[in-house]
């Protein structure tokens, strides 16, 4: 199965995330990630969904949702059209012994610390998916307490806009 | 956040997209009804709900008031342009807006109260959501400031019903109310039609707001593709100008865009086989010797067959449903694929589309028609001589029929025919689920659109009468028939009071084998003659609980007992001639009489029955 980004411009309206999940479920379409917040229009929202499908059945989710009367735009982005991140906040097992080799490990990685305590850091990150786990490959070692990741993000490269093409259409 | 665009979507509906002509048509989005306009007037919201309704020009409603819904009912005893009928169950009133719709086309409207009233219109709103019927529900829903604290007779409705409607509104504000009704009438009744849910909470039915009409809709993610690419219009001539053997396999779409006229120029000029699907019975005559009749499980032996032998469906607002493929796989494998149909989601759904045309059926078959029309004068007229002769030879070896029963009891599918000889294609016919229902597709002759309705998709045994009540409330001078069964008519029967009180006479021919005789026919068929829970002891040699005669009776209505051949014409003659009340049919039937041909589950539809083990031979002369 194929991973495909989904960028969706909907309503900001109450019940707009029930809709497109419920969406999803109904139709037995796997979700890997969903990420929505405001768009730079007010009154709308941005998703960002990642699935896993096949052709047909992509383009069947795709019809699917543009039928949900708050969907405004739907676009897959390519990997390679797009720039594509997520976050993550991982909290690793790390004493004053361990300590500097963390934090070099993060170093290398253009990683933050945003918490240090006696027996632990917080790393944040951002990246694309393969560069977090890479990371979080180095990290694993030491002892990973806490991992919260963001879901993907992802905006098409270029100067146009989704939502002015949408809303001029 | 970037200051970006300051296009908003409320000043959307201002600018018109600019588009070149080879694009794709929308809707314009308007109000429905007549539009006349109203200065802000003070009023309830409760006054609004009521007002929107009669300026959206519905002059129908059925419902059962309720502790949410209450304010609402104050001011419908007011109106004089709005009858409202009062049913004995939720379910009742959406079914019976179903009906009205379907044998009018115009907007159905179901209202409750919250909780359990609302959740009484669940089956409704996916039954008109799996048929595509233009329904609007209105639900009376817990103050604003209750919601989410398990009040008294609250639910979710909106979250309940997300999968299974068209679109939901929750209003929480008075001064919603108007926009929200009129986009739900919108919704509702154009693109592909479907159920819209408008659930409103007590305080804003009780608050004041300004009422003024027409309101503005504000739907940027809604735009419904009306007219068909014509590009792909002339590739689907190409694609019949070159087919051997073409056929028309017509759907529900067709039905619910009123396209007969449109269908029957097309049909002539190609002069190709035309089969209708369950949802599509009436929309081309049956009398016309191009219908194959119905495709599907229990469809023609020629319908089927004509479809699996093809080399073009001409597909027009079909769905490609199980229950007409049978094994997707093995359907029609010879055959390049049409698609016109007005939602998008549908083409290619399960059966890919060589020709896909997105919009409406009403615009792309005169389309079509006209395009085929210069073709043929260019190229000639596609010779089907030998296509008919194959067709027509499995329709005279294998016609619809029925052999006599065993037990001496009626044959119903006598009773159908019969029903159909004496009411007539002016009739209106209802089914509810299960064996009746397919001897109603099959042995009623239907001449006209909306002669015919049932719940097709979902299955909803117990459709049949109030969808009947519906029908008789939106067609007052027709007669209209529920062809029901024991089983069915035991699930909703209620409304015969409704229909009693209300003077719809609706009449009610009972199919009564004592028991729930689809299940009963698998049972015979895969399970061994096991009749495990189906047997309902209300027919011939059984205890007959309840009596319909005196249940008919004790409501009010009618009743007449029919156990022999010679007493099924003059019952029916006595029914057409009562048109004050309702009247209930009890045709007492054999149990064992199965309904034929079929598609037993699962398999290709080569391998359609037209008795128990019997499989056409299929001599493929070429």
């Amino acid at each position: 199965m194929q991973r495909h980004t989904l960028s969706v411009l909907v309503q900001d309206v109450p019940g707009v995330l029930t809709r497109v999940a419920g969406l999803f479920a109904r139709r037995a379409f796997n979700i890997e990630s969903l990420t929505v917040g405001q768009s730079e229009v007010e009154g709308l929202s941005r998703m960002t969904v990642v699935v896993e499908a096949e052709g047909d059945a992509l383009e069947q989710v795709t019809k699917q949702l543009n039928k949900l009367v708050n969907v405004i735009k739907i676009v897959e982005l390519i990997p390679e059209q797009s720039s594509q991140r997520d976050h993550i906040l991982v909290k690793v097992r790390s004493d004053a012994s361990t300590r500097a080799s963390v934090v070099q490990a993060v170093e290398l990685f253009r990683a933050n610390v945003v918490d240090v305590s006696t027996d632990a850091v917080t790393v944040e990150a951002t990246g694309a998916a393969q560069k977090l786990e890479a990371l979080l490959e180095v990290l694993e070692p030491f002892g990973i307490r806490e991992l919260v990741r963001s879901g993907t993000i992802a905006v098409a490269r270029g100067g146009k806009s989704m939502t002015d093409r949408a809303l001029t259409k | 956040m970037s200051s970006g665009s300051n296009i908003t979507p409320s000043v959307m509906p201002s600018h018109p997209p600019q588009r070149e002509k080879t694009v794709p048509d929308t809707d314009v989005q308007a109000v429905p009804g007549s539009n006349q306009v109203v200065e802000p007037t003070s009023m309830t919201g409760a006054q609004a709900i009521v007002r929107s309704l009669e300026e959206l020009d519905v002059t129908d409603v059925f419902g059962l008031p309720g502790g949410a819904i209450l304010p609402t009912y104050d001011p419908l005893m007011d109106t004089s342009r709005i009858r409202h009928i009062l049913v004995r169950h939720e379910q009742g009133a959406g079914h019976a807006a179903q009906g009205y719709y379907l044998a009018t086309g115009k907007t159905g409207v179901a209202i409750a109260t919250s909780g359990p009233g609302a959740t009484n219109l669940v089956t409704a709103i996916a039954d008109a959501n799996m048929d595509s019927e233009a329904v609007v529900f209105i639900t009376g829903q817990v103050g604003s400031k209750l919601i989410g604290s398990d009040a008294f007779q609250e639910a979710d409705i909106v979250g309940i019903t997300m999968p299974i409607t068209k679109h939901s509104f929750l209003v929480r504000r008075a001064e919603d109310i108007p926009q929200a009704l009129a986009e739900a009438f919108y919704i509702a009744n154009t693109g592909r039609p479907g159920p819209v849910i408008v659930d409103i909470t007590k305080d804003a039915q009780e608050s004041q707001m300004e009422f003024s009409w027409p309101p503005v809709m504000d739907l940027p993610g809604y735009r419904p593709v009306t007219r068909g690419h014509s590009r792909q219009v002339r590739e689907a001539a190409k694609l019949i100008q070159d087919a051997n053997r073409p056929v028309l396999y017509v759907g529900g779409g067709t039905m619910r865009a009123q396209a007969s006229e449109e269908l029957a120029e097309l049909a002539k000029l190609t002069g190709a086989p035309v089969v209708t699907t369950l949802n599509a019975r009436g929309v081309f005559p049956d009398n016309d010797p191009q219908n194959l009749g119905m495709p599907g499980m229990h469809g023609t032996v020629s319908a089927v067959s004509a479809l699996q032998m093809s080399d073009l469906l001409i597909t027009l607002g079909a769905r490609f449903d199980d229950r007409v493929t049978g094994q997707l796989t093995s359907f029609a494998p010879n055959a390049k694929v049409i698609h016109a149909d007005i939602d998008p989601a549908e083409i290619s759904k399960n059966r890919t589309a060589d020709v896909p045309i997105v919009g409406n059926v009403k615009s792309i078959l005169p389309e079509l028609t006209e395009q085929l029309r210069e073709s043929f004068a260019a190229r000639g007229t596609p010779d089907l001589t030998e296509w008919w002769k194959i067709v027509n030879h499995t329709r005279e070896t294998y016609p619809l029929g029925y052999t006599p029963t065993e037990d001496g009891l009626v044959a119903p599918q006598k009773v159908i025919e019969t029903l159909s000889d004496i009411a007539g294609p002016e009739a209106i016919y209802v089914a509810g689920v299960g064996q009746h229902q397919m001897w109603g597709a099959q042995f009623v002759g239907y001449q006209r659109p909306n002669q015919w309705m049932n719940s097709a998709g979902l299955g909803t045994m117990g459709f049949a009468v109030p969808a009947a009540m519906g029908a008789q409330v939106a067609e007052p001078d027709r007669a209209v028939w529920a062809i029901d069964g024991d089983g069915c008519f035991q699930m909703t029967n209620q409304e015969l009071a409704t229909c009693v009180i209300n003077e719809i006479p609706i009449k009610v021919a009972l199919i009564n084998n004592s028991s729930l005789g689809m299940v009963r026919q698998w049972q015979t068929l895969f399970y061994d003659s096991r009749y495990s829970n189906t047997d309902l002891n209300t027919g011939a040699d059984s205890i007959r609980v309840p009596d319909f005669v005196k249940l008919a009776e004790a409501y009010g209505a009618v009743g007449i007992r029919v156990e022999t051949e010679e007493d099924i014409a003059p019952a029916i003659r006595k029914a057409m001639e009562i048109n004050d009340r309702p009247v209930v049919v009890d045709f007492v039937v054999s149990a064992d009489s199965m309904v034929w041909p079929m598609v037993p589950s699962g398999v290709s539809n080569d391998q359609i029955q037209v008795a128990r083990d019997m499989t056409p031979e299929w001599d493929e002369e070429d």
